[in-house]
C-alpha cells in the first residue's frame, strides 16, 4: 500500500498515460497486485482466492494445449432490424470491435484438451457483455457441427449477461438454435462440458449452458437467469448472502463442480477423459 | 378500462348514443346528425386501427378481456380436460395444460393462463411461471409423444418469473430443457402467441413446427419497459423501446421468426373474443393440416431447419 502511494506521488500528473499501470487492485479485498503476478495467478487474487473476470484469449491460453488452438470464429454481425437507442447498434458494434479485436463476443477453435480433440468457445464479456445475438448463436451452432463432424468433445465458456436485446427476438431464437445443435453431440455420443464464469445470466444460462453432459463453476460467480437487480425489484426485499453465486448453485444441485481456476485446465481435461469414449483409461497427460 | 388511445372513439361512440336517446325520448329528429359522428366515427377508427404503433399494439395485447389461453382451449376446442402438476414439487397455475379434441381429433395442450381479474391474476402470478410449470409442461410434452398427438401451446407470458425461489429450483435449467424437450418431439407442434411472448419464458413452450402470432400480439427478448429501463434508462421509454424491438406481427413475419398471423376483430381481440377465437380455430386446423403428412422424423427435421435458419450475419 505505502509502495504504491509513494509510486504515485512520483509520477507527475499528466505524464506517461500511455505506460501502462503496474499495480492493480483486488476487486474483492482491496490488496495492491502487481499486474504480472496476477496475469500470471490467472487473476485470481493471491491473498483472497477471488476470482476476476478473465479476456477471452487468455482463457483459451489457459485452456487449450499449448499450440493446438486454430481459430474457427470468423463471423461478423450485421444490423437486421436497423436498432437504435441512445446510440445506433452499428456504432456500438464498431466500438466494442476496436475494443476487443474481435468481430463479436466470441472466440473458439478446435484444439485438444488434455490431449482430448476439443471445439473450445469462449464468450468474451469485454464485447457488449458477452451477450448472444445471431453470430454468438450462430457460432455455437457451427462449433457443435464441427465437434459432431470431427469426433470432438465440446467446450463452452460461458460470460453473458444474456441474449442481445439489439437484435430482439432474433437473439431469443439463437436459444433455440444453440439448444439444438447440441442434439448432434447426442447422436454420436460426443461430451460437451459447459464452464459457468461470471456473469452468466438470461438466455444463455437458460439455454445451451444449462443442458452440458457436465456443468462446472468458478468460485464466486454470478449464475442465473434473472439478474439480481430485476428480482430485487420485483420482490422488493434484500436477496440472500451469496444468493445466485456458484456455491449457492451447487448446494441447489444445479451445478456439478465448483472449480478454483488455477486447477481448472487439469479438472476439465479430466471431465473429457472420462467422457469421450474414443480416449482409453490412463490415457492423455 | 379504456386504453389512452381508443378513448376518442369511446367518446364519439358516447355521442352519437346520447344523441339517440336525445331522439327517441324527445322525438326530434337527429338522423342526418347522427349519419354525419357515424361516418366520423368509421374514418377515425380505420384511422386509429390501421396506423397502431407497436407501443399501442402492446397495450392490446394486455387489454382485460382479450382471450386467454383457458378462453381458448374452453371455446375453440371440444372436451377440454385439464392435467395438473409436474410430479415433482407443485402445480403451477401460471401454466395450464391437458386433453383436448380439435374438430374431433386428439391434441394434447399447453399454454400460459394470466388472470380474468386481479383476484386470479394473482393467483396465476400475472402469467408468470416457475420451473415446476415447465416441468408441468415438459410432462405434456412427453404425453404428446407418447401417443402421437400433435403438441399445440398458447403464449402469453410477460416472462418467466424472476424471484428468489424460481432462481433456487433453477429456472434458467428447466426453461433450458423445456426448449430441448419441444424441439425433440416427434408430433406435429403448433405454437400461439396470443398476447404476451415474453423472452425464454416463453419460447421455453414456443419451439413449435410452425410459430403463428396474433395481429396484436408482441414477441420479443424482452419487455419494452426492460429494455426501455436499460437502455435508456428510463422505463417511461417503453413507446420508443417497443418500435425498436421490431416486435410486432408483421415485423415478426418479415424476420421469419413466425410463420403466419392470425387476424383480429377490429380494435383487438377483447372487443369480440368469440370472433377472434373463431378465426384461432380456422388457421390452426389449416397448419394442423399442412403437417399431417410429415413422418415423426420428418417432423423433427422440419424444426431443426426452421430455428436453425434463424438470424443475421456475414460470412467473412
Amino acid at each position: 500500500m505505502a509502495l504504491e502511494r509513494l509510486f504515485r506521488r512520483r509520477r507527475p500528473s499528466g505524464e506517461n498515460r500511455d505506460v501502462p499501470e503496474l499495480w492493480t487492485k483486488c476487486e474483492a479485498c482491496g490488496a495492491q497486485l502487481y499486474k504480472k503476478e496476477f496475469k500470471e495467478n490467472l487473476y485470481v487474487c493471491p491473498k483472497c482466492g477471488h476470482h476476476h473476470r478473465m479476456p477471452a484469449a487468455e482463457r483459451v491460453e489457459m485452456l487449450a494445449d499449448p499450440g493446438t488452438f486454430q481459430e474457427i470464429t470468423r463471423l461478423r454481425p450485421l444490423d437486421p432490424l436497423a436498432f437504435l437507442d441512445t446510440k445506433p447498434y452499428v456504432e456500438r458494434l464498431r466500438a466494442y470491435q476496436e475494443e476487443t479485436g474481435r468481430p463479436d463476443a466470441i472466440l473458439g477453435g478446435v484444439c485438444a484438451i488434455g490431449g482430448v480433440p476439443a471445439v473450445l468457445l469462449v464468450m468474451d464479456y469485454a464485447f457488449a457483455g458477452g451477450s448472444m445475438g445471431s453470430v454468438v448463436g450462430e457460432e455455437i451452432a457451427r462449433g457443435a457441427e464441427r465437434a459432431a463432424a470431427e469426433g470432438r468433445a465440446l467446450v463452452i465458456v460461458a460470460a453473458s449477461g444474456g441474449a442481445r436485446m439489439q437484435e430482439a427476438a432474433l437473439s431469443l431464437m439463437q436459444m433455440a438454435k444453440t439448444v439444438m445443435s447440441l442434439d448432434l453431440l447426442w447422436a454420436k455420443r460426443l461430451p460437451y462440458v459447459s464452464v459457468l464464469t461470471d456473469p452468466t445470466t438470461g438466455g444463455v444460462t437458460a439455454s445451451f449452458a444449462a443442458l452440458a453432459d457436465v456443468i462446472l463453476a468458478e468460485p464466486g460467480a454470478l449464475i442465473g437467469f434473472a439478474g439480481p437487480r430485476v428480482i430485487r425489484q420485483t420482490i422488493r426485499q434484500e436477496l440472500p448472502e451469496g444468493f445466485q453465486r456458484s456455491e449457492f448453485l451447487l448446494r441447489h444441485g444445479l451445478v456439478d463442480r465448483v472449480t478454483d481456476r488455477r486447477k481448472f485446465k487439469g479438472e476439465l481435461a479430466q471431465v473429457l477423459r472420462h467422457l469421450h469414449p474414443g480416449v482409453p483409461y490412463g490415457a492423455g497427460v | 378500462m379504456a386504453l389512452e388511445f381508443e378513448r376518442p372513439i369511446l367518446e364519439l361512440e358516447k355521442r352519437i348514443q346520447d344523441l339517440r336517446e336525445t331522439a327517441r325520448t324527445t322525438g326530434v329528429d337527429l338522423e342526418a346528425e347522427i349519419r354525419l359522428l357515424e361516418e366520423r366515427l368509421e374514418r377515425l377508427k380505420k384511422e386509429t386501427y390501421e396506423n397502431l404503433t407497436p407501443w399501442q399494439r402492446v397495450q392490446l395485447a394486455r387489454a382485460p378481456g382479450r382471450p386467454t389461453t383457458l378462453d381458448v382451449l374452453e371455446k375453440a376446442f371440444q372436451d377440454f380436460l385439464e392435467l395438473h402438476g409436474d410430479r415433482a414439487f407443485s402445480d403451477d397455475s401460471a401454466i395450464v395444460g391437458g386433453l383436448a379434441y380439435l374438430e374431433g381429433e386428439k391434441v394434447v395442450v399447453v399454454g400460459h393462463q394470466k388472470g380474468r381479474d386481479t383476484k386470479e391474476n394473482l393467483r396465476r402470478n400475472f402469467g408468470m411461471p416457475h420451473p415446476e410449470g415447465y416441468r408441468k409442461a415438459m410432462r405434456l410434452m412427453d404425453l404428446a409423444d407418447r401417443f402421437g398427438y400433435p403438441f399445440l401451446s398458447f403464449i402469453d407470458t410477460p416472462g418467466a418469473y424472476p424471484g428468489v425461489s424460481a432462481e433456487e429450483r433453477g429456472q434458467a435449467w428447466v426453461i433450458a430443457q423445456s426448449i430441448q424437450r419441444m424441439s425433440r418431439l416427434r408430433v406435429p407442434a403448433i405454437a400461439l402467441i396470443l398476447g404476451e411472448g415474453g423472452s425464454g419464458g416463453a419460447l421455453a413452450i414456443a419451439v413449435a413446427n410452425r410459430v403463428l402470432i396474433m395481429e396484436n400480439a408482441w414477441y420479443s427478448v424482452i419487455s419494452p419497459e426492460s429494455c426501455a429501463a436499460i437502455l435508456w434508462r428510463d422505463a417511461k421509454e417503453a413507446p420508443r423501446a417497443a418500435e425498436a424491438l421490431k416486435l410486432t406481427a408483421k415485423d415478426l413475419l418479415e424476420l421469419r421468426v413466425v410463420d403466419a398471423i392470425v387476424p383480429e376483430p377490429e380494435g383487438g381481440a377483447h372487443k369480440d373474443p368469440e370472433a377472434a377465437i373463431r378465426n384461432i380455430k380456422e388457421v390452426l386446423l389449416k397448419t394442423l393440416e399442412e403437417l399431417k403428412g410429415l413422418s415423426p422424423e420428418a417432423l423433427y427435421q422440419d424444426r431443426y431447419r426452421r430455428f436453425r435458419a434463424l438470424g443475421a450475419f456475414a460470412e467473412p
